[in-house]
């Protein structure tokens, strides 16, 4: 299942305009765009919007992107704003900071987060400490994107999720889009921002479609960094995730449903800063939180959650203690069957969920 | 009494026909020479005074041995390209066909005990320094019989003295780090690149400053070597094991090759280079056609006997294939295994706080 949705490509269904009837105001049908066309929008939109906006990274331009997310930018803006990169991380990442600190908006693109490790120095502390560490006198506007965590198949080195690490600096703001709309509104507020941006895209999600509201198609559409969004309306539970597993938490919820318990599912959106308090009040009216994550568990963002959810006001509200749902503790293997029991998957939400509910 | 000795001497005449063509081969085989000599071209020097030799002696018996092992990492390849396609293999799979001369000469021109390490494009590497195609093909279909038990996969092969497989790669700071150190304090390291023109899809034109590879350690002495002639990266190996085993410090070997896949199975290998490109290569320096060349036109072996390897190869591949996509993937309960070495047993937590797995060392 999980390997299905990134190798399928499926085609772009496209139903606008054309349906509209002259004389009386229809809505117009739904407008499918996927993950990558949504990034690839958003970027095409800022290029195009501030000149001072520059893409750099390991095949963007004349490849069209590893993973095609860069797609015909290169054609369109040319060698000055879409740069290749030769393959040096910690190189392409300093010079990308020293770009922004000088006055230009990078996008710095990663080409999986995997690789983020040989530069994250330069991620930690050449961009995110660095309005702090001048009193305010440098500001680094700058995004660091590309796909985080596990994908299908890619082993131990090339599967690490970073939203905890990233999630844990001081000065990064740190984002984890999970549909179309989230990937697009995100990535435009990323590079508007003023300070340094990590986006954790999902390559698995890149070619997953999802209906793309009107107001999602406007060249100002921007999705607020530091808000989460109730994706699903409960009573019963609260279930908080971020990027991939928000899927899963609402096709479990879907299986719930039948069965009379009604999930409330929180997609975060961002992990920093974090929307607490839109966790808070869910717990307050649910009295009980289960957190979904596709990283470790140990530190990891199900952690972050339970520990803020206690030093607040939502803890008295709780009637059970909450539980996290995480990927399994050990480098990803490469088998199958163990790769497949190393990521959250819907079962182990529902069992999560169930347990918390005593049922 | 008749009957008995005639059903005997039939059973020893059958058998003797039945038996491997190797024995047809090995009376016939003082048709054949024992060894040739061949020149080999010359390696461009950096900072050096002598290269290695321009010739090359080849024993019959080594170059059987050349010509089945790079026949066997070929076909391997091939075979791994065809259960990608048929969704056997997962994930990433780099692939090394036409870079067979260097993994084979660089064994031939080191000891077993000498430690290698390398990148992705791994597989060849793994058959030259030891590892079996079933134990490659099992652990690239991920199941239990795999060198690393299914847990590595293509990336991620490990043998005696050989330290993977790494998938992390391009570190272009650490590599000259790496030469700082080796320099200073005289390691014996050859540092090998194999400079098959492209970085993923990224000709090294644009990639590099100076694609003179060999010069690029700087104050450590190179050289660039012919990588599509087996004999040429023995030799040259040969030379820089001395070289290194001499105490004289580390040394840097630039290895022309060209690799005929993409630079993974999600890579189609011609929006960057012309299918032309490749033909060319593949028709003028193809490893393996050159090594078969040098062989049959030196009467060091005859084109039937090659062919005759080249069927044992063929059917080596479809059993190890065979094996790879009918053996277990590992069972669920070892998910946790391998986690410490030499650690009593503990538990390791699984996707909610109820699901444990045992880890072993």
């Amino acid at each position: 299942m999980a390997a299905a949705s990134g190798l399928v490509r499926r085609p772009l269904r496209q139903v606008s305009g054309l349906l509209r009837r002259r004389f009386h105001r229809t809505a117009p049908a739904a407008l499918q765009v996927t993950v990558r066309d949504a990034i690839n929008q958003g970027m095409d939109e800022e290029l195009e919007r501030d000149e001072k906006v520059f893409l750099l990274g390991e095949e963007v331009a004349q490849y069209d992107g590893a993973y095609k997310v860069s797609r015909g930018l290169w054609k369109k803006y040319g060698d000055k704003r879409i740069i290749d990169t030769p393959i040096s991380e910690m190189g392409f990442a300093g010079i990308a900071v020293g770009a922004a600190m000088a006055g230009l908006r990078p996008i710095c693109e990663f080409m999986t987060f995997n690789f983020s490790m040989q530069a994250i120095d330069q991620v930690i502390n050449s961009a995110a400490k660095t309005y702090y560490m001048s009193g305010g006198c440098q500001s680094v506007p700058i995004v660091f994107r590309g796909p985080n965590g596990a994908s299908a198949g890619v082993a131990a080195q090339h599967s690490q999720c970073f939203a905890a690490w990233y999630g844990h600096c001081p000065g990064l703001k740190v984002v984890s889009p999970w549909n179309s709309e989230d990937a697009k509104g995100l990535i435009k507020s990323a590079i508007r921002d003023n300070n340094p941006v990590v986006v954790l895209e999902n390559e698995l999600m890149y070619g997953v479609p999802f209906e793309f509201p009107e107001a999602a198609q406007s060249k100002d559409f921007l999705i607020p960094i530091g808000k989460a969004k109730i994706e699903r309306q409960g009573t019963h539970v609260t279930v908080v995730a971020h990027s991939r597993p928000v899927g899963h938490c609402l096709e479990a919820a879907a299986v719930l449903s039948k069965e009379g318990i009604e999930c409330e599912v929180i997609n975060m959106r961002t992990i920093r800063p974090m929307d607490i308090e839109t966790i808070e009040a869910s717990v307050i009216k649910t009295n009980h939180l289960v957190t979904v994550e596709g990283g470790w568990p140990q530190f990891g963002i199900g952690a972050e959650i339970c520990a803020r959810i206690m030093e607040g006001p939502a803890f008295n509200y709780l009637d059970a203690p909450a539980v996290r749902v995480t990927g399994a503790d050990v480098p990803m293997p490469y088998a199958k069957i163990l790769e497949d029991n190393s990521i959250p998957q819907v079962k182990d939400i529902i069992f999560a969920i169930k347990k918390t509910l005593n049922i | 009494m008749r009957k008995m000795l005639a059903a005997v001497v039939s059973r020893v005449l059958s058998g003797v026909a039945t038996q491997k063509p190797a024995s047809r081969v090995l009376v016939a085989s003082c048709n054949y020479s024992k060894q040739a000599t061949f020149e080999i071209k010359k390696c461009d020097l950096y900072r050096l005074e002598e290269g290695p030799p321009v010739t090359a002696e080849l024993t019959r018996e080594d170059g059987l041995k050349y010509y089945r092992v790079m026949q066997t990492v070929r076909r391997m390849e091939l075979k791994a390209d065809q259960l990608y396609k048929q969704k056997f293999i997962r994930g990433f799979c780099h692939l090394c066909d036409g870079q067979e001369g260097c993994c084979v000469g660089l064994e031939a021109g080191i000891r077993h005990t000498d430690h290698v390490i390398t990148s992705y494009r791994a597989h060849g590497i793994c058959i030259a320094r030891g590892l079996s195609v079933r134990a490659v093909l099992a652990e690239l279909t991920g199941r239990r019989g795999g060198c690393a038990k299914g847990k590595g996969g293509s990336m991620h092969m490990y043998a005696k003295n050989f330290y993977g497989g790494n998938g992390i790669v391009g570190a272009q700071g650490q590599l000259f780090e790496a030469y700082n150190m080796a320099a200073l304090w005289k390691l014996p390291c050859v540092f090998i690149c194999e400079n098959n023109r492209y970085g993923m899809g990224t000709a090294v034109e644009r990639a590099a400053a100076s694609t003179d590879y060999y010069k690029r350690g700087n104050f450590i002495p190179g050289l660039r070597v012919d990588g599509m002639d087996v004999l040429c990266v023995r030799e040259a190996t040969k030379f820089a094991a001395d070289y290194c085993r001499s105490g004289k410090g580390p040394i840097l070997m630039e290895l022309q090759t060209y690799r005929y896949h993409g630079h993974s199975m999600s890579d189609p290998g011609v929006s960057y280079r012309s299918r032309e490109e490749i033909q060319d290569v593949r028709s003028k320096s193809d490893p393996i056609m050159l090594l078969k060349d040098k062989m049959v036109n030196s009467q060091l072996a005859s084109v039937e006997e090659l062919k005759e390897i080249d069927s044992e190869v063929k059917k080596e591949i479809e059993d190890a294939a065979q094996f790879a996509i009918t053996d277990p993937e590992p069972p669920l309960d070892e998910l946790g295994h391998h986690i410490y070495s030499s650690s009593l047993p503990f538990e390791v937590r699984g996707a909610n706080q109820w699901i444990k797995f045992k880890s072993i060392s």
